[in-house]
């Protein structure tokens, strides 16, 4: 580890110090600790704000390990019919599962309970938005490539536990809007070709909703999916130590070096600061603000159901794509029943998901590029990358939105009808006006940035000139601003050669012809030569 | 790989092996690097008072998370909760909360700022190394492989490497037989196509239980059905309310347009669906009275009593089932049978 820090010379062992290197030194002596903190203790962090939102996630992830242990200790997932004898009195006598009865228990017989799911809810909403913030991020700046490919896999994989968590917890309360959901799940599965029926059957224990999905659901959240959840996330962070981190361009910066901070101590105490001041604002939020009311949903019944409910804001566009098929997608085969107003959603969901989890493997293929990249690149830089992840997050929107169609149309006093046809157009359309729309802007501000480099910005200072001749003075940046602007990785389309054979392969064809759709447009970074030159203007 | 231009070299310096920089452009007239601007001073680098004053401050965000602790925990007491009355669950809720807000937020501003302002705040380097193993590592992972190979003969004897494998790949598949059992042995299909309703039961009020008069189904009333001695079951209450759940409605009969076949499925304008969406099983709980629409608030769709219940908006493919109805000799409406199709969501062996 080689860093410009002068060497701190080795402190004088005064009296306080003495417990302190007995306590080293034994532990050193008997799990060579020493060779960890070496190895770890400088090492150094790039700072950005953007990159604090995974750390936003494992803080957040933190928080629901602790409130969530809180939670079980009060809470029985069981799906036994009793008659509810706790302190809500409009429930009073109301027949209800054990699961419920414990839920609302811990809401208003166990002090501090409420605050507790409140906490546990909170953090779990605030636990998946920073993943996709995070996930954003690391697409939007390229994070993703060489070496990092897999860790965005992990990532991914840890994304999809972080939906499966949330979703088997929200059905725990079995109040009357999670059993709607689940009711919607088992509406899902049935639909599947030729299993569909059986896994319904299988995981309910019986016809719907059965005595055993809550407790089934109950051991998944709480034991199965955490497991699997930390694995995965122990893997995230080694492979982000073994990769280090990336950082954005700038002066000193290079694709071979890392600036920042020392874990200890300025990282640890940012980064050990920071998960109390996510903590606590999530504290404050479940101490001021009511999330998920059960009491006001009262038990699940097949029966009831009340408008405008929604699901958790990460299931909203699994919601929102069973809402946008047209009527009528479905039919019988040879006597057997294909729900495509099902299926077709599901399958669409899947794709995208998937899409999300190659692209860097397809970007890899298209630009060729088998170097390691550190430099996190600014979207512009990349406009056809930006210009699909803008695509990809409208789509996602649109059928986020579509979850919510029917508040839509209550509000802006809208047809229910109006607002899905309208959504239905959006879904095609949307993402493509959202790629060219976002390209273009990528192109332009970075032939704003070239401008810039080479003539310096608008100083709003007119000028007269002797000949009577106005002109706005154009003022330099510095060199090391201007650098921010300079560095940066350009690709240009891959040209169709015969290969050894003499042929020119289908794959080759393919992959030219996306690569020129990728970099066919593009701004050409600024040379040595021209910095010399600008400097006259 | 066409179009290849002379790797750069830069970006992989200390490579024993020079990666393909793909399409890349390479740059011999990039602008250099100008290195790390100037350390900029914060005002408690130059100034101890300053530095004085913000331990000060640091050091009062540490007692005020010391305050918010003890606050917490008296306010756990000091604010109980009082059986029935909400007011003190909220007060609970907000003063431990709160109590326990200060405790995280004065630590963790505190470390924030203590790093930010007194920790020494100038910037490291840290060379990168690349992130496959040197050359000597991978030749000896290599070498690990083929002793390791040659000593268990693990490619020379294929016949107990295949098996092996073979035997691997088998082992899962009691896990998945043993699952078998999460649900009893009967099919769930034939449970599915049949529901609590049959020739002359009672349709009755949902929850009470009361049998209903068709005296009493006024015109543009809906009643929520479930049939007689659903009430008093003793096991599969939900799942059975799950299948039998029904609306009942009530149009004046020229606006009423029937199926032929069905016409006689109906008492006096009186008609009676299945409450649960053929698209996914949500109750399709909300009536409109003027149009005779059914909505359902899960995904919109819509069905028109009026035309036997097609769907005629949102994502659901079939009618609602109508369960055939009529009424006994004391005025009640009763089933004339089951449904005559499964209700709820569709499913692969549903037309069997």
């Amino acid at each position: 580890m080689s860093n410009t820090l002068e060497s701190t010379p080795k402190a004088d062992i005064g009296r306080g110090m003495r417990f302190t290197n007995w306590a080293a030194n034994y532990v050193d002596e008997r799990t060579s600790a020493s060779t960890a903190v070496k190895a770890l203790g400088r090492k150094i962090f790039p700072d950005h704000w953007s990159f604090m939102l995974g750390e936003v996630a494992l803080y957040s992830f933190i928080i629901i390990l602790l409130s969530g242990t809180f939670l079980t200790f009060f809470f029985d997932p069981s799906m036994t019919e009793v008659h509810y004898e706790g302190s809500y009195l409009p429930l009073k006598g109301i027949e209800m599962s054990v699961a419920y009865h414990t839920s609302l228990d811990l809401s208003f017989d166990i002090r501090g309970g409420l605050l507790m799911r409140q906490v546990h809810h909170w953090a779990a909403l605030l636990f998946v938005a920073s993943i996709v913030l995070h996930m954003l991020r690391v697409f939007f700046t390229g994070a993703f490539r060489k070496p990092r490919e897999l860790n965005w896999i992990v990532g991914f994989l840890l994304f999809v536990l972080a939906m499966a968590e949330g979703f088997t917890g929200y059905s725990l309360p079995d109040d009357l809007l999670s059993g709607n959901g689940l009711r919607i799940i088992d509406g899902m599965v049935k639909a599947f070709p030729v299993v569909g029926v059986w896994i319904s059957y299988l995981l309910f224990g019986d016809e719907f909703p059965g005595m055993e999905v809550i407790p089934r659901l109950y051991v998944l959240h709480i034991m199965l999916l955490p497991a699997i959840l930390i694995a995965t996330l122990a893997i995230h962070m080694v492979l982000l130590v073994v990769n280090k981190h990336t950082q954005f361009a700038g002066p000193g910066r290079t694709n071979d070096n890392v600036v920042g901070s020392p874990v200890m101590p300025v990282f640890a105490a940012k980064a050990g600061g920071f998960f109390f001041l996510v903590f606590g604002v999530v504290m404050v939020i479940a101490s001021l603000f009511t999330i998920n009311p059960i009491w006001n949903y009262g038990p699940y019944d097949p029966s009831p159901v009340s408008a405008g409910t929604q699901p958790d804001w990460y299931i909203g566009f699994a919601d929102g794509a069973l809402r946008l098929v047209p009527p009528g997608w479905e039919y019988v085969l040879f006597g057997y029943t294909w729900s495509w107003n099902i299926l077709a959603p599901t399958l669409v969901l899947i794709a995208f998901l998937v899409a999300v989890a190659l692209y860097p493997f397809f970007e890899a293929w298209v630009t060729g590029d088998k170097r390691e990249h550190h430099i996190a690149e600014r979207p512009r830089n990349a406009p056809t990358r930006t210009g699909i992840g803008a695509a990809g997050v409208v789509f996602y929107a649109v059928l986020w939105a579509a979850a919510s169609s029917d508040l839509i149309a209550t509000h802006f006093k809208l047809t229910i009808e109006g607002v899905i046809g309208t959504l239905q157009v959006l879904l095609l359309v949307a993402p493509i006006a959202a790629f060219i729309i976002t390209k273009r802007t990528c192109l332009a501000l970075q032939r704003k940035d070239r401008e810039i480099a080479l003539h310096g910005y608008e100083s709003g200072r007119i000028v007269r000139l002797p000949g009577g001749e106005y002109v706005e003075v154009h003022e330099q940046l510095d060199e090391f601003e201007r650098w921010k602007l300079l560095d940066y990785n350009d690709y240009q389309p891959l040209t169709v050669r015969p290969n050894d054979q003499g042929r020119i392969t289908v794959g080759t064809r393919l992959r030219a012809g996306v690569s020129r759709w990728f970099f066919e447009d593009r701004v050409l970074p600024v040379e040595a030569k021209e910095l010399e030159g600008a400097g006259k203007h | 790989m066409a179009n290849k231009p002379p790797a750069s070299g830069v970006e992989t310096s200390d490579h024993d092996e020079v990666m393909d920089p793909g399409t890349a452009v390479e740059r011999s007239q990039a602008p250099q690097n100008p290195g790390l601007p100037e350390e900029h001073q914060r005002v408690t680098d130059l100034d101890e008072k300053e530095a004085r004053s913000m331990e000060r401050r640091i050091a009062g965000f540490f007692a005020l998370s010391i305050v918010g602790s003890f606050f917490a925990a008296f306010a756990y007491s000091l604010f109980p909760i009082i059986p029935g009355d909400m007011a003190s669950v909220r007060m609970n809720n907000l003063m431990v909360g709160l109590g326990l807000s200060a405790a995280l937020l004065g630590v963790g501003i505190g470390a924030v700022q203590w790093a930010k302002a007194l920790m020494h705040g100038h910037e490291l380097v840290e060379e990168r190394h690349p992130t496959r193993g040197t050359e000597e590592a991978r030749e000896a992972a290599v070498e690990t492989f083929q002793q390791a190979n040659k000593e268990s003969g693990f490619t020379r004897r294929s016949l107990v490497r295949n098996t092996l494998i073979g035997a691997l790949v088998a082992t899962p598949i009691p896990a998945v037989a043993l699952f078998r059992d999460l649900a009893p042995a009967d099919d769930p299909n034939a449970r599915m196509k049949k529901t609590m309703w049959a020739e002359g039961i009672r349709l009755t009020r949902d929850p009470s239980g009361v049998p209903i008069k068709a005296s009493e189904v006024t015109i543009g009333s809906a009643f929520h059905v479930v049939p007689d001695g659903w009430k008093d079951l003793e096991h599969h209450k939900l799942e059975e309310k799950a299948k039998a759940a029904v609306l009942l409605m009530r149009l004046p009969v020229d606006e009423l347009n029937e199926d032929p076949a069905k016409s006689s499925w109906s008492y006096q304008g009186i008609v009676a669906y299945s409450k649960i969406c053929t698209h996914v099983g949500c109750p399709v709980a909300l009536y409109e009275q003027q149009t005779h629409h059914l909505l359902c608030p899960c995904h919109q769709s819509e069905f028109d009593v009026a035309n036997h219940c097609e769907v005629i908006f949102g994502p659901a493919a079939r009618p609602l089932p109508q369960l055939p109805i009529t009424i006994d000799a004391e005025g009640y409406l009763v089933a004339q049978s089951d449904f005559t199709e499964p209700v709820g969501p569709s499913f692969w062996e549903r037309e069997l």
